[in-house]
């Protein structure tokens, strides 16, 4: 058998397109477990509550889901620091984060999917914007529109974060609450505002990844689930709480994926990012790039 | 009471239920009756590690649906008697709850938690990819015709085995709570470092916990398939067991094996009533409502108002 060179740059063209999306979607876990310590496995909830929400509004009024997205960033913000609060006064101040704390987020998973099927139904919704039939040749390689526009803005977003996190003080002070919380305390920050906010904006990431994810691809409320296992083992992979880190991560489990749907068919695809993050778990937990 | 003597009571009460059934008028109260006891071994399962030891289980619908899909394997393979089935459904679960633990409950209590979640969809994607249990197009599976004991419906059968399951199912939960074991898995609730310093093997005890606790859910969900008749991935995968098992001993409590109890029979019969009247959408909404609010506002559930009300009465 001849070697499929078109085949294989191809899985990786899609692999590395997809991966820079699947670090747009998996940053807001790196801030909020990997460097709050919140376990927000609800993460993926948000993400198919702002693809629905995208959906919605470029439906109603015709303008762009991303665009739609990023305008609307500031409510998933808001959103955030409200679910921040209560987890704040009901499980981290009472020390019940671990047990609690999780049944929590998994609780709120299970209602945004629930209250979506009631409202949506169990359908497929899927919008398109002006360059979802679009695809760049270049001799035998295929550049999908669909997936390099959302590329594009994740690397953007990712890439933002990590100035933002590394220039500002703002973004010092949350690396300092990452690391030395009680220190932090000991010199009079208030790090619950600090962490308030880094939570908020990590929730904002997955309202602006869920607009990514409907222009990849038609969404229904149930396959959010399908990406906990994803986010999560990007973020470890990556080493916990390393925004570089995540990036690679992500375009570690985007070629993964990318193969295993090109050679073995696409039914084994969510296994890859999950069987990743079982041996991630098992063999290597501090990451590719652990602190 | 000692260990052997609740063993005892349990099944007499068991053996009582069972043969009180003709008493019972309709079918339908069978099956609703299977559901909700199904419920309460998953509850009474998913307590033994995360109410005693403090580790939370998500993957409860990937130990069920083992045990389910170890039937669906086992008809089409040889066709055993009910009892084959729901043993090695029990042991596969068992041992699957033995390697996720002992991979993962090394680490951080959190980890185990993530490894659970994406354990269910790892199986989930092998069972839709495995045809020779019916993929993702489903199984049919036949009732046997001839029925033990002179019953006249084979849900009479099953209704039988999940009572007896459910005595069996606390009986090893009160047993576990009550002994060495349960008390090892308090300390490392309340200060893993702590009880390891102090000399509690705690590793293998939260392994030991992990094992008896998925072989537990594996075993309600051996009888599964003959219970429905037709098994697809996404009815034995179904996201409502994992919520179900986290909710029912949160708002029960967790302390002991009553909370659970309680717990699966209150939102268990609450449940069957709103999929009968309502839907089963918004049965699924209330269970994840009453998860949040009872975390939130009543963190020892039920039955931690019961210990505050006997308190208070002091």
């Amino acid at each position: 058998m001849e070697f499929p060179t078109a085949l294989v740059l191809n899985a990786i063209i899609a692999g590395l397109l997809l991966g820079g999306f699947y670090a747009a979607m998996s940053v807001g876990i790196s801030i909020s477990f990997g460097m709050l310590d919140v376990v927000n496995i609800a993460h993926p909830g948000f993400i198919i509550l702002g693809s629905y929400i995208a959906y919605i509004v470029s439906d109603r009024l015709g303008i762009d889901p991303i665009a739609v997205s990023l305008a609307l960033s500031p409510l998933f913000f808001l959103l955030g620091m409200a679910i921040y609060r209560i987890y704040y006064l009901c499980f981290e101040k009472r020390g019940q984060e671990s047990l609690r704390g999780l049944a929590f987020f998994f609780g709120i998973l299970f209602i945004t999917e629930v209250a979506l099927v009631l409202v949506f139904g169990v359908d497929y919704r899927s919008v398109r914007g002006a360059y979802s039939e679009t695809t760049w040749r270049l001799g035998p390689m295929d550049f999908p529109m669909r997936l390099v526009v959302p590329f594009l803005v994740s690397i953007a977003m990712v890439v933002g974060i990590e100035l933002f996190l590394a220039r500002t003080f703002f973004g010092r002070a949350v690396l300092a609450v990452a690391q030395d919380s009680l220190a932090l305390r000991l010199m009079g920050v208030d790090t619950l505002r600090v962490k308030e906010f880094a939570f908020a904006l990590s929730i904002a990431t997955a309202g602006v990844a869920g607009a990514f994810l409907i222009v990849i691809q038609p969404v229904q409320p149930a396959i959010g689930r399908e990406y906990i296992g994803l986010v999560f083992a990007v973020c470890v992979l990556g080493g916990m709480g390393s925004i570089r880190g995540t990036l690679v991560g992500a375009f570690v489990l985007g070629l993964a994926e990318s193969f295993t749907s090109t050679f073995a068919g696409p039914s084994w695809a969510p296994a890859v990012s999950f069987g990743l993050l079982l041996a991630a778990l098992a063999f290597k937990p501090s990451g590719l790039f652990g602190r | 009471m000692s260990h052997s003597r609740f063993a005892l009571v349990a099944f007499a009460v068991a053996g009582a239920i069972i043969a009180a059934s003709p008493l019972v008028p309709n079918d339908y109260y069978f099956s609703a009756a299977y559901t909700v006891l199904q419920f309460v071994i998953l509850a009474t399962a998913w307590n033994i590690l995360g109410g005693y030891a403090g580790y939370v289980n998500f993957g409860s619908a990937a130990f069920f649906a083992v045990g389910a899909y170890s039937s669906v394997f086992l008809y089409k393979w040889a066709h055993p008697p009910l009892i084959v089935m729901i043993v090695s459904g029990t042991v596969a679960a068992g041992l699957l709850g033995l390697a996720v633990g002992y991979l993962t409950l090394r680490m951080r209590g959190v980890f185990f938690a993530i490894a659970t979640l994406a354990l269910a969809v790892v199986l989930y994607t092998f069972v839709v990819n495995w045809d020779y249990v019916g993929g993702a197009r489903g199984a049919y599976i036949l009732q046997p015709r001839d029925l033990p004991f002179g019953l006249t419906r084979y849900i009479h059968v099953l209704y039988a085995a999940m009572v007896l399951m459910t005595a069996f199912a606390l009986v090893i939960a009160r047993t576990i709570e009550t002994s060495a074991i349960g008390r090892g898995l308090a300390a490392i609730r309340d200060d893993e470092l702590a009880a390891e310093c102090a000399g509690v093997p705690t590793l293998r005890l939260k392994v030991l916990a992990a094992s008896v606790s998925g072989a537990l859910m594996g075993m309600a969900g051996t009888t599964f398939p003959y219970y429905l008749s037709y098994v697809e991935p996404s009815a034995a995968f179904n996201l409502s067991y994992a919520v179900n098992s986290i909710a029912m001993p949160l708002i029960g409590g967790m302390m002991s094996w009553i909370g659970p109890l309680l717990g699966a029979l209150l939102l268990g019969t609450v449940q069957q009533v709103v999929q009968v009247t309502v839907s089963s959408e918004w049965n699924l909404l209330i269970v994840g409502v009453l998860l949040v609010v009872f975390v939130t506002l009543a963190p020892n559930g039920i039955m931690g108002w019961v210990d505050a009300w006997k308190r208070r009465k002091k």
